[in-house]
């Protein structure tokens, strides 16, 4: 308690010492709060919310003068209108659909030097509301976008002293990385799919929602918090956290740690996938032999991993293993037999063909390496060296804020209210250290230099111009013209990580049920690794279940993110439906497992346990670097390391002398905090 | 908790350390002056609560306060609310200084004291002990506080075999957790609750559950600690046993007189070579008995014309029970001329007090059983052995190995394992240098048990003394010279033994060789006995005429490490025996009281010592002196 109020007043100084209006700040808290949740809430709980909120300060030159303070609700209230909206004057509430205008109206306008496109559609012209000016107008780097990477570049710059605008079009944070209500996650999804004119060929396709129990559901309006890039986990040893950890956005988080991990296996079960020295201790499916076996490779990685590389030691595994097909080690190491002839049961179904291969290898590869593709037909085939890299990702992760937190037992976590807190986090960082947000401001022409063609500013949609040195896009606007081609693609630093590339799409997939795929559990990871579905799946689906603990739909439903990556749309759908027929299935069979509550569920069977699901499918597309710097859209991967690593290499692009987050900060802002993130039990 | 480096302090810690320890200096000594001055005012306890919040290692200051307490208690005994404000007090200190140092002995023992005092609530104790082991799951002082605590609030022994058990899920390497599983589940089966009434039901899950941490990481050794104790539940026969006698019950005992030439075609094993007129009867059981005389014994033979046999312990301390019993039977006069066939009908011993019935039924059925254990175990760690090069692995299998073969003897089939045994002792000693004596020892246990377990090898290995042909029916001198034992065993099968030729091992004990009750001639030349304490067995072996002693190492350790371990003119064992009158004869006995100690009670004839450090002129005469009835020493003739 006595450290919130600390916390809160740091907060405070901190708002201050950037020429925001202190008195905003409290009312603004206040007024977050009654539109966040009608329910009472805790101190805590309070303080949480403060940076979920969608809130844009527009630091004013004088301190004194009466707050402009554009602010903006991300979920329409159902509400009338509460007496806390009208304090202060500057306040202003906007329901979405006066929003939706404001934001399609945007397109409309013609750029002078370059076209910018975006892939907002543009239908009716509203009067623009009246903004207030913008100062200085002049910038050393302009952001755009409240995206992840564009959040994590603003937050560096700003706390390496540039000065930094930070726009976003929409009247949210997070861009493509944020956590919406359904009715926004709809909104959007269906506005960044439609191509037009101006964007021929936006984000999001075949996006496909279907709603099972409106009625159900309009009971939460504003209780659920759907991430836009889901599935997503943090390892806890993740690049993330550490930059979190050294920009201090972790002062914003908390995080909840995911219970487990399981497996599809060839009887269409889930089995849980031992991951550590304990998992493998408890667990109930693995053979003694087997045990040893899974043991002494987590064994060999670690004792590899422990030693210099100068070092000889027969402990290390060797170069040419180290290039060699991670399959194929797994096999030198018997994790893995090739039993053709097996048959586990007739007749043979598809499942029995993952028996091809070995359980363990298959648990190693799919659901702790977190292989994308099947090793064992597909082109894309994980070096051993690679997948070593993600066992240890994995391995340190494990137990590694348990020192801080008794409870963090697993590897991965997530943060409560969704993956958006984490861009929200960093632009809070970034606002602290003197960065200028605005919200829902489109830009809508870029201005370059007449003679040299070079880019020079941007013209926003309140009709004024803005200069700056650098610029940072997010990926859903594209740049046409002469600046383009001065760009390359971030292929190389992508290599290393990932085999995405730009043609190449990932389907994703939301579900709201009412009941968990595990009776006694409610946040875990479940993996379908390559050919569980169907003979021709060839990459793995990943599933993430969250329950209300995780604040991010009501107690009592669960979400269900899933993703897999596909090369075109047919492909992704199909694979996008297999997961869904799949999870129903699981989902009935888990309910039908508990006879105890059959009974009494009597009355509830009736009702449908798929409340609303979502499927769509993404481009993948990467940072590009030149003049203006694009960053990448969301990835297929669980966490976020491949695009951070991306981030960090644009930064240094941007500003090659400089480190992301230097060490050196032994500032008492961050001393007063140093127990880095937070954990909830 | 564990395997954190220690690193060495930053000049500022060590400044504040030392500060620290000038605060504690000043309190510490005013502290003295009030518990020597026996001053237990508010103030003063209050001095000695600051300082053991400090520092709670200060066990004088635990002891002051139980002091001070005492003395609350007797001024305010009426009153129950301020009997339990002091109680309550003294846990709130303790438990503040748990927080400080969370192992100090002296803080969880004074614990113990006020809880025993019965007046303070145990379910807070529970509690606060959840605290602890989640901080450190492996602090066993928590973990015995626990069972002291389970057992003053009557938890059943089952919830606290739960806790265990998910303390062993959380994390397998847990010494605490396995050791406290085995005490539980030792008790439950000795009260045979519900549920754990025999080890046939209630082991094979323990096996299985302690398969899954071994197996899971065979390094770790908590798993390997319980499996070993589990191993012990499945093979210990509870109560004692009769293995072997001397002579063998329903034999026929062949007793040779001096100058009897005729020497008949028996074998040796039963053939007696007298040259007194008694012979011992020896019994050997499978652990120390108490209680063998001759009402619980009966001997029923030709010669047993004197009723009252005075069965005798054969132990090194003066205890009363021991594994080896043994009596003299007087011969009667007259038959010392000719050889005669005594039948020894049967010495096999009653029921009696102290249970020496040989097997009952309940553990015949067991039997299937323990065997049925024993065998998936071998499976098992064969199966294990053939992927990885585990050390304790190998020792297992050798010690599972060796209790099939044990349990299968008398050997009805004939398959032995003592070849695969001895061939897993000889990897262990290549594979961890560190503990060699120890495998070298198992070694030369299980070469001794394959040598004696039939007649045959036996056989092989007897001889005559080629110096004495015509004496045929002098007794067989058994050789086990050249095998590189460092220790004896299997005495059980040599108790007929008369001549023994243990020369050319590497001994440095002869522990157990008193059973040998016949010996007449022992020949322990070049081994590496250090001393003559080490020899102290041959005290017990009256028969003994011949020892030789010769190239040892006796003498040549300045400081000797038996002494400590065994007895010496101080310890009691040896004190009451002592006769002081005789110490006195001397002064060469004050510089060779343990060669006295030992030699003084033997009448041997023939001695060889040649070849050790301690051998000079002076001790020669010295032993010249103890040993009057010799006739050699180191292959001169005397006198």
């Amino acid at each position: 308690m006595q450290r919130n109020n600390s916390r809160d007043a740091a907060h405070r100084r901190r708002w201050q010492r950037c020429s925001t209006a202190v008195a905003a700040t409290t009312e603004m808290r206040g007024a977050a709060v009654v539109m966040q949740k009608t329910e009472t809430l805790t101190k805590k709980e309070e303080h949480l919310l403060l940076p979920n909120a969608a809130i844009a300060i527009v630091p004013l030159p004088d301190a004194t003068a009466p707050a402009h303070l554009p602010l903006l609700c991300r979920q329409p209230s159902a509400q009338p209108p509460h007496p806390a909206h009208s304090f202060g004057g500057g306040f202003r509430f906007y329901h979405l659909k006066e929003l939706c205008h404001l934001l399609r109206s945007t397109n409309s306008f013609e750029a002078e030097a370059g076209r910018l496109m975006t892939g907002n559609e543009s239908e009716s012209e509203l009067p623009v509301p009246p903004y207030p000016p913008i100062e200085p107008t002049a910038f050393d780097l302009i952001v755009i976008g409240t995206g992840l990477p564009e959040s994590v570049i603003s937050a560096a710059a700003s706390a390496s002293g540039k000065s930094v605008l930070h726009l976003d079009p929409n009247p949210f944070y997070g861009s493509h990385f944020s956590s919406l209500s359904i009715a926004d996650l709809t909104h959007f999804l269906n506005s960044h799919s439609t191509p037009s004119s101006v964007c021929p060929d936006p984000l999001y396709s075949d996006v496909e929602i279907s709603n099972y129990a409106s009625r159900l559901l309009s009971q939460h309006p504003r209780n659920f918090n759907l991430d836009v890039s889901g599935p997503r986990v943090l390892f806890c040893a993740d690049h993330a956290v550490d930059l979190m950890l050294k920009s201090g956005a972790s002062h914003y988080l908390e995080f909840k740690s995911i219970d487990a991990t399981f497996m599809l296996d060839a009887d269409a079960k889930l089995c849980s996938v031992p991951d550590s020295r304990a998992a493998i201790f408890k667990d109930k499916s693995l053979g003694l032999m087997e045990k040893n076996q899974l043991m002494r490779f987590f064994k060999l990685v670690q004792g590899h991993l422990s030693l210099d590389e100068s070092e000889e030691n027969d402990v290390r595994i060797s170069e040419e293993d180290l290039d060699s097909p991670f399959a194929d080690f797994l096999t030198k190491m018997k994790l893995s037999h090739k039993i053709k002839s097996y048959s586990p049961f007739p007749p043979v179904t598809f499942f029995s063909i993952i028996y091809l291969w070995h359980l363990i290898a298959c648990i190693v590869l799919y659901a702790i390496a977190m292989a994308d593709y099947d090793q064992e037909v597909s082109e894309y085939v994980l070096k051993t060296r690679d997948g070593i890299n993600r066992l240890a990702l994995y391995n340190s992760s494990i137990g590694r804020l348990v020192l801080m937190f008794q409870n963090a037992l697993g590897a991965l976590i997530y943060p409560i209210y969704g993956q958006g807190e984490l861009p929200q986090a960093f632009c809070r960082r970034a606002a602290v250290k003197g960065c200028l947000y605005v919200l829902r401001m489109p830009v809508i022409s870029l201005l370059t230099d007449q003679n040299s063609g070079s880019y020079k500013g941007v013209r926003l949609a309140s009709g004024q111009d803005i200069l700056s040195h650098k610029l940072v896009l997010d990926p859903s606007f594209t740049v046409p013209g002469s600046l383009a081609s001065s760009h390359q693609q971030l292929q190389e630093s992508f290599q290393a990580f990932s085999l995405s590339d730009n043609k190449g799409k990932v389907a994703r997939g939301i579900c709201i049920t009412r009941s968990s795929l595990k009776p006694d559990l409610s946040n875990f990871l479940v993996i379908f690794p390559p050919r569980s579905l169907f003979p021709e799946q060839v990459t793995s689906i990943r599933v993430l279940q969250l329950g209300g603990n995780l604040a991010v739909c009501p107690v009592g439903m669960f979400v269900l993110y899933f993703s897999a990556l596909c090369d075109e749309v047919n492909q992704g759908k199909k694979l996008l439906h297999a997961a869904l027929s799949a999870l129903q299935k699981l989902l009935v069979t888990g309910t039908a497992g508990n006879s105890s509550t059959a009974q009494s569920e009597d009355m509830e069977e009736a009702k449908p346990t798929l409340l609303w699901s979502a499927l769509y499918i993404q481009d993948l597309s990467l940072g590009q670097f030149g003049s203006i710097i694009s960053t990448p859209t969301p990835d297929g991967n669980l966490n976020y390391n491949d695009l951070l690593d991306a981030t960090e290499k644009l930064y240094w692009k941007l500003y090659p002398k400089e480190e992301l987050f230097p060490e050196t900060t032994s500032s008492p802002e961050n001393s007063e905090d140093d127990a880095g993130l937070t954990l909830e039990s | 908790m564990h395997g954190r480096p220690r690193k060495p302090l930053k000049p500022e810690d060590a400044a504040a350390s030392a500060a620290k320890a000038e605060k504690l200096r000043v309190l510490q000594s005013q502290f003295l002056h009030n518990h020597h001055n026996h001053i237990y005012s508010k103030e003063a306890v209050e001095l000695s609560t600051k300082l053991l919040e400090t520092n709670p290692e200060l066990y004088t200051a635990w002891n002051y306060r139980k002091l001070a307490v005492q003395h609350k208690l007797t001024e305010n005994d009426s009153d129950p609310d301020s009997l339990k404000s002091i109680l309550d007090e003294e846990l709130r200190v303790v438990e503040s200084a748990l927080r400080q140092n969370f192992k100090s002995y002296g803080a969880w023992h004074h614990r113990k004291w006020i809880l025993s005092k019965g007046h303070s609530s145990i379910d807070n104790e529970l509690r606060l002990l959840d605290k602890f082991q989640k901080a450190d799951s492996r602090n066993f002082h928590a973990w015995n506080y626990r069972r002291f605590v389970a057992a003053s609030m009557n938890r059943s022994e089952e919830d606290e075999l739960k806790y265990t058990e998910d303390m062993i899920c959380n994390n397998f390497s847990n010494y605490s957790a396995w050791h406290n599983r085995s005490l539980l589940l030792s008790n439950l089966l000795k009260r045979k609750v519900e549920g754990f009434v025999s080890k046939e039901k209630v082991l094979p899950d323990e096996y299985e559950f302690v398969h899954q941490a071994i197996f899971t990481d065979p390094d770790d050794q908590s798993g390997w600690f319980y499996h070993l104790w589990l191993l012990d539940q499945t093979v210990r026969v509870d109560s004692p046993q009769l293995v072997s006698s001397w002579p063998t019950p329903g034999s026929d005992l062949i007793l040779l007189g001096d100058r009897c030439l005729d020497g008949c075609a028996s074998s040796p094993f039963t053939r007696f070579h007298l040259d007194s007129r008694t012979f011992p009867l020896v019994l050997y059981f499978n652990q120390a008995v108490e209680g063998v005389n001759s009402s619980t014994i009966t001997v029923d033979s030709e010669l047993n014309t004197n009723k009252d046999l005075v069965w005798k312990p054969l132990s090194s301390c003066n205890s009363k029970a021991a594994q080896v019993w043994v009596t003299q039977l007087n011969l009667p006069d007259g038959n010392t001329h000719s050889s005669k066939v005594f039948p020894v009908e049967d010495s096999s011993p009653i029921s009696s007090l102290y249970q020496l019935s040989i097997k009952n039924d309940n553990e015949l059925t067991d039997f299937e059983w323990r065997a049925a254990t024993i065998a998936k175990e071998i499976d098992h760690f064969r199966e294990l052995l053939s992927l990885i090069n585990c050390k304790i692995g190998k020792l297992t299998l050798a010690r599972l190995l060796m209790a099939h073969d044990a349990m299968m003897c008398p050997p009805a089939n004939k398959i032995s394992h003592s070849e695969e045994v001895l061939e897993l002792y000889n990897d262990l000693m290549r594979l961890d240098p560190t503990h060699v004596q120890y495998y070298k020892d198992q070694h030369s246990l299980v070469l001794l048990q394959q040598v004696t377990s039939n007649w045959e090898s036996l056989l092989s290995r007897c001889f005559h003394y080629s110096n004495s042909p015509s004496n045929r029916g002098s007794p067989m001198c058994l050789q086990l010279k050249n095998l590189s034992l460092s220790r004896l065993g299997s005495f059980d099968k040599l108790l007929w033994v008369q001549m023994l030729d243990l020369s050319h091992n590497e001994l440095r004990s002869i522990e157990g060789l008193e059973a040998l009750q016949l010996l007449s001639c022992l020949n322990l030349s070049n081994n590496i006995l250090g001393s003559f304490t080490a020899l102290e067995p041959i005290r017990q072996l009256k028969s003994l005429r011949a020892l030789n002693i010769s190239y040892n190492e006796i003498g040549a350790h300045s400081i000797d490490t038996t002494k400590y371990l065994c007895s010496s003119p101080l310890s009691h064992s040896v004190g009451s025996e002592w006769n002081h009158g005789q110490t006195v004869i001397d002064d060469d006995i004050k510089s060779y009281w343990e060669a006295y100690f030992i030699l003084k009670g033997l009448n041997l004839t023939q001695f060889d010592i040649v070849g050790n450090a301690i051998v000079n002129e002076k001790f020669k005469s010295f032993l010249i002196k103890v040993l009057p009835g010799l006739k050699w020493l180191d292959g001169e003739q005397l006198h």
